[in-house]
């Protein structure tokens, strides 16, 4: 509880608990990424009725996605999350230059998770599981087509961008911009990452094992 | 400014008008008493001279009576509900033996289809051969017999339409891709309107159509009329009006001055 | 706890009187980080959003009222609008369209959310301005563009989308139904646009709120309107999202060839009534609360008596916020849904009508036994609250499965929007506007113009929408270009000729009220820091506040509701103002003391 005589006359700022500026930014990134869990329902949530009231209009995934190279894609992206973690630890124990190493590790393992994605989607696209309706060749439907891309499409879209963070992230560790009192920036990523990590395996799960 | 509802023909009008005149007396009397205490305590504790407000933070009993109050009326108000709105919209609770016939909204008129002289409905139809085997359609018109159920396997070829009776206490929305049962029982004949109420596009305030609701004797005589109709017919399909007595006054919009008749495996 | 003066990665705003340079023009008005420069910007781009969202509306009017003559003024308008002054039904169906559009997305919810939430927030909880400044000023500059896109819509081929506000499917998936190519695209591409604004604002607001009260501003110190905008942030976090998913959904079926809602190919039209409503019904809710907030603060200041039921009012609009997701089926009622689901929406919506009500009876009980001050905020208020009844009851019937049978899709709906977003929701902009514009321009707005304004509006808003009850109730469907096509309707005409009437009278009038705003920013026309004799933060600080708000960190004793305390000296005591030896029993609903 604050005492009246301690605050009048002291010069105002922005009234904030110990972990200032980081708490703030960290309580903004988690109130964010509750919309992208919206956001994602809409999707996935569209995908699972669609399906169940509807299987005929899919197919079995084993039949048209290859679920073993995505599989090794998701263990990718837990490992991405994994090199977070300790870029985190590394940062807040004043390790520059493992924070450094661990966040390129991650972005290199996000890079990769894309690329492969992208080359899976050139794959489908090729045996004609398309989003368009008029030249979806597969077995199923093309409503099977319209909802794998969208859902995994905002899927990657989501691992890019924040890719991009990650470098941009990169490029402020590499300045010195961090350390173990500043490091909203890099917990913040942080938490988008392992939150799109998050997604993929409701996705992998729903999407390619179910 | 008229709060009553035009008379109803259905047998589901009184059911659903009497609900609807409850809920009006109920919010009625809800709207006077609040209206009422809002203006009096403006005029009441206006600011005077020597006047002072009182500080009152709140009341739990207050509350907790406003809370259960309202709480109760408007579930009873649901529970009331629930029996009507089954009766209607339930698929399971349609009577059977109802006279069946199909209707298709799209842009901007309704088919309605019709049993032929072997008194089946070919239900499987496919939007674009309709009407299928020895079925006939009319345009923007449905001749139902009164004071027995009818059933409209509503359908709709392009967007989304509504199937409104307004006389007759029906509204269902008619989607392309479903087959919606929608019943209903006529307790009075005349001629009664036809309306679309869900906007589908430029035509939309072009989709009157008319309900003709017919004696018993009537009706099958306007069965049989349609029967000779198709067999007056020339394989290739046209257009042949109805004999003298039972020319009925359709709308006037260019689309219902046609009665369609054809044969199933003609596209029209 | 001390308050120490560290900089952290996020570069906290210095408080008023540490202004080391002026900012350029620029930097100040244009790209301004200043909350209350941004919601300055949402205030004149609503505004304008309003007026033409009113204009589209008379178009309507005037086809109802005199179908197919010519409008006086119309052959301005290109021969693909109104050739000769008659407005065509292409038009027609883009007229409501959006008018519905505009009013809901870029005048109600920026002028209730982007305004008064960038206005108010940071002032009422004692901040220097919002924990995401930056983010701030991308949120107006996010919503200017999702603005203009609508606005071109009406200028491509094909004209403006034509599909009704909500867009139904299969209607609005193809071009090939509705006549409208790009316009459809540009304005699903515009609200996605404007959800990115939105999400962004209530990440804000939410952070704001919760971190950076001042000491002493416990949860139950906030005002009301800093509590419904907070809840109603909630509802724009986790609403937005949905609608962004649906609009995508529906602008790649346009225009890459998916099949959503197409159902030769597989797709569900219902999906995208599942899918929208279950954002639009929330977003109904976002377009009242803030309102509902706005208008105890009125009242409460207008009558000089404390909230009545400040805690249930709290709770009434939690409440209001969860039921507002489970109530969406009753949209679909007649949509073909499975009917036993009707049952269900049925229930959930009879019961959202109760925190209503209880807020309606704390609006009743704030008003009884008060000393009341007839100000023009408080006339909006008290206005607001006579509205809301008739625009609640009315939602009664609708609620009731049955009777909806009959009245969905008529008049009765449309007049039941009505009331509560003008005579709900707009009523309580007016109470807004007039209640803190002195707050924000330094100078008072014209009482005399105000309750002129006030009145005119007040009967003639009545007099356009009551009537429409009884529309609906004989049958007059909604979006109809010509509704006396139908024979039955025919003799409706004289009744939509009244409305029309009132409604063009009705926008005249406002005409009074856009003059008052602008004739009291005159430099002469200066006010002192709090003109209402008000409680909350923003009112200990100059009329307008300097940038950063507060030379000192405001600290909180009290709530904002503590009119005519028995002992006091004034009939109003500040959150902020120090106790003094005066001894007071706590009422029931009081916190307990610091």
């Amino acid at each position: 509880m604050t005492s009246h005589a301690a605050t009048v006359g002291v010069p105002a700022r922005q009234h904030e608990p110990e972990l200032e500026g980081v708490y703030t930014v960290k309580l903004g990134m988690w109130v964010f990424l509750l919309s992208e869990v919206m956001f994602f329902t809409a999707l996935i949530g569209t995908y699972v009725i669609l399906r169940f009231a509807n299987p005929d209009h899919f197919a079995e995934p084993g039949e048209v996605l290859s679920i073993e190279l995505t599989a090794i894609n998701t263990f990718v992206l837990i490992c991405s999350s994994v090199t977070m973690v300790k870029a985190f630890a590394a940062l807040q124990q004043g390790d520059q230059k493992g924070l450094k190493l661990w966040l390129l590790a991650t972005i290199a393992l996000g890079s990769g998770f894309v690329g492969v994605q992208a080359y899976e989607y050139y794959h489908l696209w090729h045996d004609g599981f398309v989003p368009v309706a008029e030249i979806y060749t597969a077995e199923g439907g093309p409503l099977y087509g319209s909802t794998f891309y969208l859902m995994t499409g905002f899927h990657g879209a989501h691992v890019t961008i924040g890719v991009f963070a990650l470098a941009f992230v990169l490029f402020k560790a590499m300045r010195g911009s961090y350390t173990p009192q500043k490091l909203g920036g890099v917990e913040v990523v942080g938490l988008y990452w392992h939150f799109v990590d998050l997604v993929w395996i409701v996705l992998f799960t729903i999407v390619y094992l179910i | 400014m008229n709060w009553f509802l035009p008379p109803s023909v259905s047998t589901f009008g009184p059911e659903i008008d009497r609900l609807y005149y409850i809920i009006l007396v109920i919010t009625g009397v809800i709207f006077l008493v609040t209206e009422f205490l809002l203006v009096y305590f403006l005029i009441k504790y206006r600011k005077r001279d020597g006047h002072v407000a009182e500080y009152i933070e709140g009341s739990m009993k207050a509350e907790i009576i406003w809370t259960a109050v309202p709480a109760v009326i408007v579930i009873g108000l649901g529970i009331m509900s629930f029996g009507v709105w089954s009766d209607i919209k339930d698929p399971s609770r349609i009577p059977p033996d109802s006279y069946e016939l199909i209707l298709h909204g799209r842009q901007f008129e309704w088919e309605a289809t019709y049993a032929g002289a072997d008194g089946i409905l070919e239900l499987d139809c496919e939007p674009d051969e309709i009407p299928c085997g020895d079925d006939f359609s009319l345009l923007n018109q449905i001749n139902v017999p009164v004071n027995r159920p009818v059933t409209v396997h509503l359908r709709a070829s392009d967007v989304l339409h509504s199937f409104f009776l307004p006389d007759l206490r029906v509204k269902q929305d008619a989607v392309p891709g479903m087959s919606i049962p929608v019943w209903f029982e006529a307790t009075q004949t005349g001629q009664y309107t036809i309306g679309c109420a869900e906007l589908c596009g430029l035509g939309h305030y072009t989709m009157e159509g008319v309900l003709v609701v017919q004696s018993a004797s009537e009706f099958q005589q306007w069965e049989t009329d349609q029967a000779v109709a198709l067999q007056d017919e020339s394989p290739g399909g046209s257009t042949v009006t109805l004999p003298e007595e039972t020319a009925i006054q359709t709308p006037d919009n260019a689309a219902a001055k046609e009665v369609m008749v054809a044969s199933g495996a003609e596209d029209s | 706890m001390s308050v120490t003066a560290t900089k952290t990665d996020f570069d906290l705003l210095p408080y008023a009187g540490e202004q080391h340079e002026e900012l350029p023009f620029i930097r100040k008005y244009i790209f301004s980080t200043d909350h209350k420069v941004i919601g300055t910007q949402f205030l004149f781009m609503s505004l304008f959003f309003l007026l033409l969202g009113g204009m589209l509306a008379m178009m309507i009017r005037w086809q109802l009222g005199f179908p197919a003559q010519p409008i006086p003024g119309g052959e301005l308008l290109p021969d693909t609008m109104t050739p000769g002054g008659i407005v065509l039904p292409e038009f027609y169906n883009s007229l409501v369209t959006m008018h519905g559009t505009l009013m809901i997305f870029f005048a109600i919810m920026p002028l209730l959310v982007g305004v008064f939430g960038n206005l108010l927030i940071p002032l009422q909880v004692g901040a220097a301005d919002m924990a995401f400044p930056k983010l701030n000023m991308a949120s107006f500059w996010m919503a200017f563009p999702a603005g203009l896109l609508m606005l071109a819509s009406f200028t491509v081929e094909g004209g403006a989308a034509a599909a009704g506000w909500t867009a139904y499917a299969p209607l609005s998936s193809s071009g090939e139904w509705t006549g409208v190519y790009l316009g459809q695209q540009l304005w699903l591409a515009s609200l996605f646009i404007l959800g990115f604004s939105s999400i962004a604002g209530a990440v804000n607001y939410i952070t704001t709120i919760i971190n950076m009260r001042a000491p002493g501003l416990t949860w139950f110190r906030i005002p009301l309107a800093t509590w419904s905008l907070f809840i109603t942030s909630w509802l724009i976090l986790l609403a937005m999202p949905i609608l962004a998913g649906a609009l995508i959904m529906l602008l790649s079926d346009q225009t890459i060839g998916t099949t959503f809602f197409v159902p030769e190919t597989g797709g569900e039209p219902l999906l995208w009534q599942h899918l929208f409503w279950y954002f639009g019904h929330p977003e109904v809710y976002i377009l009242i609360v803030p309102a509902m907030g706005i208008t105890s603060e009125v009242i409460a200041n207008g009558a000089r008596k404390p909230v009545f039921g400040y805690k249930s009012m709290v709770l009434a609009i939690i409440s209001i916020a969860f039921l507002s997701w489970i109530v969406w089926g009753h949209h679909m009622f007649m949509s073909g849904m499975n009917p036993m689901l009707g049952n269900a929406f049925m229930i959930t919506t009879m019961l959202i009508a109760v925190p209503s009500a209880i807020k309606v009876f704390n609006w009743l009980g704030t008003i009884w036994k008060g000393n009341i001050h007839f100000h023009t905020p408080f006339l909006h208020g008290a206005a607001f609250v006579s509205l809301f009844i008739v625009g609640g009851l009315s939602g009664i019937f609708m609620a009731a499965t049955p009777v909806d049978i009959q009245i969905h899709d008529t008049y009765f709906i449309v007049a039941h929007l009505h009331y509560v977003l003008f005579g709900g929701s707009l009523f309580g902009i007016f109470a807004g506007i007039t209640f803190w514009y002195p707050k924000f321009f330094g100078g008072i707005m014209n009482e005399s113009l105000g309750k002129l304004h006030f009145g005119l509006t007040f009967v003639l808003y009545n007099l356009v929408f009551f009537p429409m009850h009884s529309l609906g109730v004989q049958g007059m469907m909604r979006r109809l270009y010509d509704p006396y096509q139908y024979d039955y309707l025919a003799d409706m005409l004289p009744l939509n000729r009244f409305i029309s009437i009132s409604a063009f009278l009705l926008i005249v009038v406002q005409l009074i009220f856009i003059v008052n705003f602008f004739m009291s920013m005159r430099r002469s026309n200066k006010c002192g820091p709090n003109p209402w004799r008000a409680n909350s933060l923003e009112w200990t600080l100059p009329s307008p506040p300097p940038h950063g708000n507060f030379q000192e960190m405001p600290v909180v004793y009290r709530g904002p509701y503590e009119y005519s305390v028995p002992g006091a000296e004034e009939d109003f005591l500040p959150q902020n103002e120090p106790p003094k030896d005066v001894e007071r029993v706590p009422g029931p609903f009081e916190q307990p003391a610091d």
